[in-house]
């Protein structure tokens, strides 16, 4: 019954071939740290450090103001040297810590937990929630909330999303050859919090020693199964990857548990296994920088806080001025104009283009060729959600399901017209979303 | 340097096929039986086929001059749809007639409507039709030096069958491309190869065509019957580059199906019962004019709601 693919999508050049065969490389940051408050979905984080204080690394500097919130650690020690808006990936400013580094990395002690069989489901899910893990694939979502559903009975799988659909992105592929244990252990602790599910690790079939490492490391696990998924974007998503794996569809208006599944990405998988047998918060993330603009494309371990600039410093630079920066993959990544932002825990990579598509192609007119119909994962008809958008239609574009669109930007990707289809759909959906929340 | 970055919206990438690549690759496949039509039909067919082109290349061009739009003509699009109203003329046509459609077709159905991607009809086939009710007798003659006589068609129509294998290799009369089966078969592969057109239009409207004219064509299933009608009209290249324009079919999937059996009906009700042989092109505008009710008719159920399977 299980499919091992979606229906749509599309195939957009991997570029993964630039980083993937390099190690993951630890990287020291070398100027302040900035912590932004809001590195999740939910309430910004409310700090609990004040200027002038000396912190050490793995100090929890900003508390989860709220259920759906989460904390925020100190990566290295150091002074707060201030707390004010800073500039994010998106563009936005965002209040933050700003933490100066003493370079002596000295660590608070870290609480010694009882192996995790012999922790009870609250304690595991307290141990996440206060570790401030939050999904790092992108959403930002906090991690307790997902593990915590209204019948934990009824969750049949954890789909360990290991895609990595986005083009370019090497880094759950570097984890998942360098420490696969880790994401394998993460995997059973979580499998530990419900007593029906089973494990699934869903991995696309461009990664075929991964796969074969993985399907190695479980094959005395009957609960964890490795599934190879087809190689296309966006088989990561949540909802094609539960729909591949399981063959359960959910829309806009359902949760992954409704369907019974619970998805978690790579990183935070591992995030979960460091918390709860080392006691350890998140502190670290890895970060692909590649590109045709870099120099010496690289897979880091990153201290989150660590500054964008450095990074690509310690990829040898530019070298080519590069025409367009992505903070994440080309496809949903955010493109960024000032480089002396801080990584989050939600940084996938850095992308560097010497090229950049979307001003080199002049949008023109609709052929209404099909194309969008037929890549759209949600079975939407984008180009008349977008004259939908563009008259600012709202009936017309909820009748069409526009708010089940994933923003995944198949639709832009393959339009032959170049028309900016995902940009229009996606404002309108935060005009409707807005609206609904009233 | 930070101002020289590009901010913009994902997805930051895209694919490389354009309108303009699209265009140019339907040109290309039609070239096959352009090529035949010159060859069967002669050098003036190659003079019909430059003058419709150019009198619609310049009909786009000077009408956006006028309007101070955007110029389009680098996106081939009047080429094709030059190159395909040309392939549908009678090779002895005066070549006015070219230039008379050409107009029609850019001026009146595509650029008054909005230009490329806002005809509701196709415009090759727009002027074609008011070209054959405007001077039936010119567009109705298929006497040429190589061919005399009754269309393969029109010989079907009066109860002779004529010679399939004339009719596949194309050396029979007819309009200018529409004669080799080959020929249009060989540029549709190109097109479905590079992905630019599928079968679903062609091949509903094609197999409901032949059931039709099983069930009321009057010979039953007779191969040589069904054959005649396949490769002796504007079926073929009807079915393979007129019913697939992408402005005026329906976007949805299951609308093109749809539109390919109503096509296929409706052409076979034509030429079975109607007065003229031929059907295709009334079939295909007509049922130009029911696109929007069948896309919204078959919009595709939403992800999670219902439509998975799809």
């Amino acid at each position: 019954m299980a499919k091992s693919t979606f229906v749509g999508g599309i195939h957009p050049f991997e570029g993964k071939e630039l980083s993937k065969d390099k190690p993951i490389k630890a990287v020291l940051p070398k100027g302040d740290l900035v912590y932004p408050l809001s590195q999740h979905i939910g309430a910004p984080a409310s700090p609990i450090v004040k200027k002038g204080d000396h912190v050490l690394q793995g100090q929890k500097i900003a508390e989860a103001a709220g259920f759906v919130s989460a904390p925020v650690y100190a990566t290295v020690s150091g002074t707060v040297k201030a707390i004010e808006p800073h500039r994010v990936v998106t563009g936005n400013e965002v209040m933050s810590i700003v933490i100066e580094n003493d370079g002596l990395y000295e660590e608070v002690e870290y609480p010694v937990h009882k192996p995790y069989g012999e922790l009870s489901k609250e304690e595991i899910i307290g141990i996440v929630r206060e570790a401030g893990i939050v999904g790092m694939g992108g959403a930002g979502f906090p991690t307790f909330i997902k593990l915590s559903p209204k019948e934990p009975d009824k969750i049949d799988y954890i789909i360990a999303n290991c895609a990595e659909c986005e083009p370019y992105l090497t880094s759950d592929y570097r984890r998942m050859i360098e420490e696969p244990e880790k994401l394998i252990g993460g995997l059973k602790i979580m499998l530990r919090l419900f007593d029906h599910a089973k494990g699934i690790l869903a991995v696309e079939e461009n990664k075929p020693d991964a796969i074969a490492l993985l399907k190695k490391l479980t094959k005395d696990e009957p609960d964890i199964m490795v599934t190879p998924l087809k190689t296309k974007y966006p088989q990561g998503s949540e909802r094609s990857i539960i729909y591949a794996t399981t063959g359960r569809a959910i829309n806009s208006s359902m949760l992954p548990a409704d369907a019974g599944c619970i998805v978690d990405n790579v990183d935070t998988i591992v995030a979960v296994y460091h918390a709860v047998t080392d006691g350890k918060p998140l502190m670290y993330r890895i970060v692909t920088v590649t590109g045709d603009a870099v120099r010496d494309p690289r897979n880091f371990i990153v201290r989150i806080g660590t500054m964008y600039d450095e990074l690509i410093e310690e990829a040898g630079g530019f070298v080519q001025e590069p025409a367009k920066v992505v903070s994440g993959g080309p496809m949903m990544g955010f493109g960024m104009f000032d480089l002396h932002v801080p990584t989050t825990k939600t940084a996938s990579a850095l992308l560097c283009l010497t090229k950049d598509d979307v001003s080199e192609m002049e949008p023109t007119a609709c052929i209404k060729c099909g194309r969008c119909v037929e890549v759209c994962p949600q079975r939407l008809v984008p180009n008349k959600l977008m004259v939908a958008s563009i008259h600012d239609d709202a009936e017309t574009f909820l009748r069409l399901n526009g708010l089940e669109c994933v923003e995944c930007g198949c639709c832009s990707y393959t339009c032959p017209a170049k028309r900016p289809l995902t940009q229009t759909i996606k404002s309108m959906r935060k005009i409707e979303l807005a609206k609904k929340k009233k | 340097m930070s101002d020289m970055l590009h901010v913009s919206s994902n997805p930051h990438v895209r694919s490389k096929v354009t309108t303009s690549s699209i265009m140019l690759a339907v040109v290309l496949a039609l070239l096959p039986a352009a090529g035949f039509g010159i060859y069967n039909f002669g050098m003036h067919a190659l003079l019909l086929i430059c003058v419709t082109v150019a009198s619609c290349v310049a009909t786009e061009f000077v009408y956006e001059k006028l309007m101070k739009k955007t110029v389009t003509i680098g996106d081939f699009s009047a080429i094709v749809t030059g190159l395909l109203l040309s392939l549908n003329l009678p090779p002895m046509a005066p070549w006015w007639i070219g230039v008379v459609g050409g107009i029609f077709a850019i001026l009146v159905v595509k650029m008054l409507f909005g230009g490329i991607g806002q005809n509701f009809m196709n415009p090759a086939l727009g002027a074609r039709c008011f070209l054959l009710i405007s001077f039936t007798s010119i567009m109705t003659n298929f006497d040429c030096d190589a061919y005399t006589g009754a269309t393969p068609l029109a010989q079907l129509k009066s109860g002779i069958t004529p010679d399939v294998f004339s009719m596949v290799i194309g050396r029979t009369g007819g309009t200018i491309g529409e004669t080799s089966m080959i020929a249009i078969v060989a540029g549709a592969c190109i097109l479905i190869l590079l992905g630019i057109i599928d079968l679903k239009i062609p091949g509903s409207y094609i197999v409901s065509f032949v059931v039709f004219i099983c069930l009321f064509g009057g010979h039953g299933p007779d191969p040589a019957y069904i054959s005649a009608h396949l490769a002796g009209g504007g079926l073929m290249l009807g079915a393979f580059f007129m019913a697939t324009d992408y402005v005026t079919r329906p976007i949805t999937k299951k609308g093109q199906y749809l539109y390919g059996i109503f096509l296929g009906i409706l052409t076979g009700i034509f030429r079975v019962f109607g007065a003229s042989s031929e059907g295709v092109s009334y079939a295909i505008i007509i049922g130009n004019l029911l696109v929007p009710l069948m896309e919204k008719v078959t919009l595709p159920k939403a992800f999670g709601k219902g439509g998975e399977a799809v």
